[in-house]
């Protein structure tokens, strides 16, 4: 047996791949680990209901926003109440704002450089300063689409990372009319920014071809909330799985009983867990979140553009579910658009301007869900409090989690297509890692943890001695 | 003049201080012009060179190859700055501290084979996340969670003049 290890750069976290070979050299099974856990869970017992939004935002400084409002649902949920109309459409409006940043972040600054520079470009440059040197307009642009989101997440919650404004019942503060104004002002830019990487996307994608169908091009269900009459949704709305045939397998969901058709696994090898759907079993249960999954489980996405790209992105599979993990990237700039269009619907909107911002209350329940799509798929907070509104129980199930076992499958595969067992090339170690990046998988959260360590392949022999090393340096 | 070498490494953090750091924006490219980004989370070189002048650490030491990795990292790099709370005090990461590590992990992963308790596929947690001076000697703090952009831009600024960084009043706040 041979493995190969590959520590995965240019994601959010702790991440490395090993691949086992069989003694003809073909790959037998390959892993991607999560390497790192911080205990969130159980740390979090005996905290106060109030500190949880604060607290749990810390799992991930990519996506905050996205445990702050799921955290603060949670607490609508126990405080037995229903946010204020304002603070509900002020709270996506805050997601709306992280999806530009977080998507901006993934495509521009993590995966363009495979893109644009290439899969077997000099590591050394093979990075958003190396994309500054040869495509300055295209680096500047990443940049400031990705400040355009942030910018929307400081303008409600007063700092880019880590706002502390979603709170239990609403939000903290409303929306002042200076800075929506200055933001719509920006918004033609942001706009314009958005549509030209669709663009470049749209017309790169002929020369992906291989990767294309190697990154994880395999049939799997989808999961995702929908909002009524099957729309595109962020924030609320049921949980709904599709399969590969863009069939509906399940519909109308309660999230907040998730436990009863999702299930969690635990391996011994990855600090990741590994849900599934319990229906068909672990690991058959495998499906996938995120913005593929948003695009093929809803049946419209409501404003122009957007679903005008949804229609170009169906119409390559006839329809059907978009089964490569590759699309993730197409899928992801179709959302930055979707994500715009809909900003400009609540600038345009008075009511977010509204004082009335938060309902209050004391503890009602003893237990309540969040449920929310973050940037990389649908997140779930479950908490349980005793009287006095200290926490005594906690469950997490984060984006990344619910594609762990996707991620499995398409390092596989990858490993598959382009390992020969004889030579191992740069290439390939990048487009194993590449097939990881296409999740944008957020490890800080997924361990509601996170790095990199030297790339490292080592062939074992079948009595496990090495037979061979390599390391990937500069 | 050569450029300076910069280098940043994510531990137990949730990379909000890698995510204030490109916070700086458009001086990023200000600032590729003037550093060589010899290692990080967001370029793709996987060996920590030598000569390393100045490296940026976000989060605590919360397993064995962390530590390793820090040990290492002192001895290629003239300057180590603790980069945000967790580096500096623990903060998130600590506060599992006061709980044992095994109770913790079959807390949240079971009774089954689960990762962290032993050295294995992934690196065993240590007992208690630590700031990282408990580890290493720390030339420069960076206080916040994470540091605002600007404060990273005003010690980066002072670096980048040839004088030693220094950080005073507001900017020495934590949160
Ligand atoms: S200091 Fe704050 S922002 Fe930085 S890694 Fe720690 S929790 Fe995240």
């Amino acid at each position: 047996m041979r493995e190969i290890k590959v520590p995965v750069t240019r994601i959010e976290g702790h991440g490395l791949i090993t691949v086992e070979l069989n003694r003809a050299g073909k790959v037998s099974k390959a892993r991607f680990h999560v390497t790192e856990g911080r205990g969130f869970e159980r740390f979090c017992q005996g905290r106060t209901l109030w500190e949880m939004p604060a607290i749990t935002a810390r799992t991930c400084g990519i996506c905050p926003v996205s445990h702050l409002l799921c955290s603060a649902k949670a607490g609508d949920a126990i405080l037995a109440v229903r946010p204020p109309r304002a603070a509900d459409k002020l709270r996506r409006l805050m997601n709306l704002g992280q999806y530009v940043q977080s998507h901006a972040l993934s495509f521009f600054h993590l995966s363009s450089p495979d893109l644009l520079l290439g899969w077997d470009s000099d590591p050394a440059k093979r990075n958003v300063f190396g994309l500054a040197a040869t495509n300055p307009q295209l680096a500047l642009d990443g940049i400031r689409l990705r400040a355009y989101g942030q910018e929307i997440i400081a303008a409600l919650g007063e700092r880019r990372v880590h706002p502390a404004w979603a709170v239990p019942g609403g939000v903290h503060a409303p929306f002042t009319a200076e800075a929506r104004d200055r933001l719509a002002a920006k918004l033609p830019e942001a706009m314009r920014i958005a549509t030209d990487a669709l663009a470049l996307y749209e017309q790169g994608m002929a020369g992906w071809g291989e990767e294309i169908a190697s990154f994880g091009d395999f049939p799997s269900l989808f999961m995702s909330l929908v909002g009524e009459n099957g729309v595109w949704e962020h924030h609320d709305g049921r949980i709904r799985l599709v399969d590969a045939e863009r069939r509906i397998v399940a519909d109308n969901l309660d999230p907040a009983r998730y436990f009863e058709y999702i299930g969690e696994a635990v391996e011994g090898w990855s600090y990741l867990k590994f849900p599934y759907f319990q229906e068909r079993g672990y690991p058959d249960g495998v499906y996938r979140v995120g913005p593929l999954a948003r695009l093929n489980c809803c049946d419209h996405i409501g404003t122009p553009l957007a679903d005008a790209a949804v229609a170009r992105f169906r119409a390559t599979a006839d329809g059907k579910a978009v089964t490569s993990s590759f699309h993730y990237h197409w899928a992801r700039l179709i959302e930055i658009v979707a994500a715009l269009e809909r900003v400009k619907i609540y600038f345009d909107d008075p009511e977010i301007l509204s004082p009335r911002v938060r309902a209050e209350a004391g503890i009602n329940e003893r237990e309540g869900v969040g449920v929310h799509e973050a940037p990389r798929g649908t997140l779930f907070h479950h908490y349980g409090v005793d009287e006095g509104g200290v926490i005594e129980k906690v469950n997490l199930i984060v984006s990344t989690g619910h594609n762990n076992l996707a991620m499995n499958h398409t390092v596989t595969q990858i490993a598959h297509h382009y390992l020969d067992g004889q030579k191992i090339t740069e290439g390939l170690l990048n487009r194993m890692e590449g097939g990881i990046r296409a999740y944008d998988p957020c490890l800080s959260c997924s361990v509601h943890a996170v790095g990199q360590m030297p790339l490292k392949v080592v062939l074992l022999g079948s009595d496990g001695n090495v037979l061979d090393e390599k390391v990937r340096t500069a | 003049m050569s450029k300076v070498r910069l280098a940043s490494v994510w531990f137990s953090g949730c990379s909000g201080c890698h995510m204030s750091f490109l916070d700086l924006d458009e001086r990023l490219l200000e600032l590729a012009s003037k550093v060589d980004l010899v290692y990080s989370p967001i370029v793709d070189i996987k060996e920590y060179p030598d000569d390393v002048d100045v490296l940026l650490v976000e989060g605590a030491i919360g397993n064995t190859e962390q530590r390793h990795l820090l040990e290492e990292m002192r001895q290629k790099t003239k300057l180590v700055v603790a980069f945000g709370d967790c580096a500096v005090t623990g903060n998130i990461p600590s506060l599992r501290n006061p709980i044992p590590r095994e109770e913790l992990l079959r807390a949240v992963y079971g009774d089954g084979d689960i990762p962290g308790l032993e050295e294995g596929d992934v690196p065993k947690m240590l007992p208690q996340a630590m700031p990282i001076h408990t580890v290493v000697k720390v030339d420069r703090f960076i206080p916040g969670c994470p540091p605002p952009a600007d404060r990273i831009w005003t010690f980066l600024q002072a670096l980048l003049a040839g004088r030693r960084p220094e950080l005073a009043g507001a900017d020495l706040r934590f949160g």
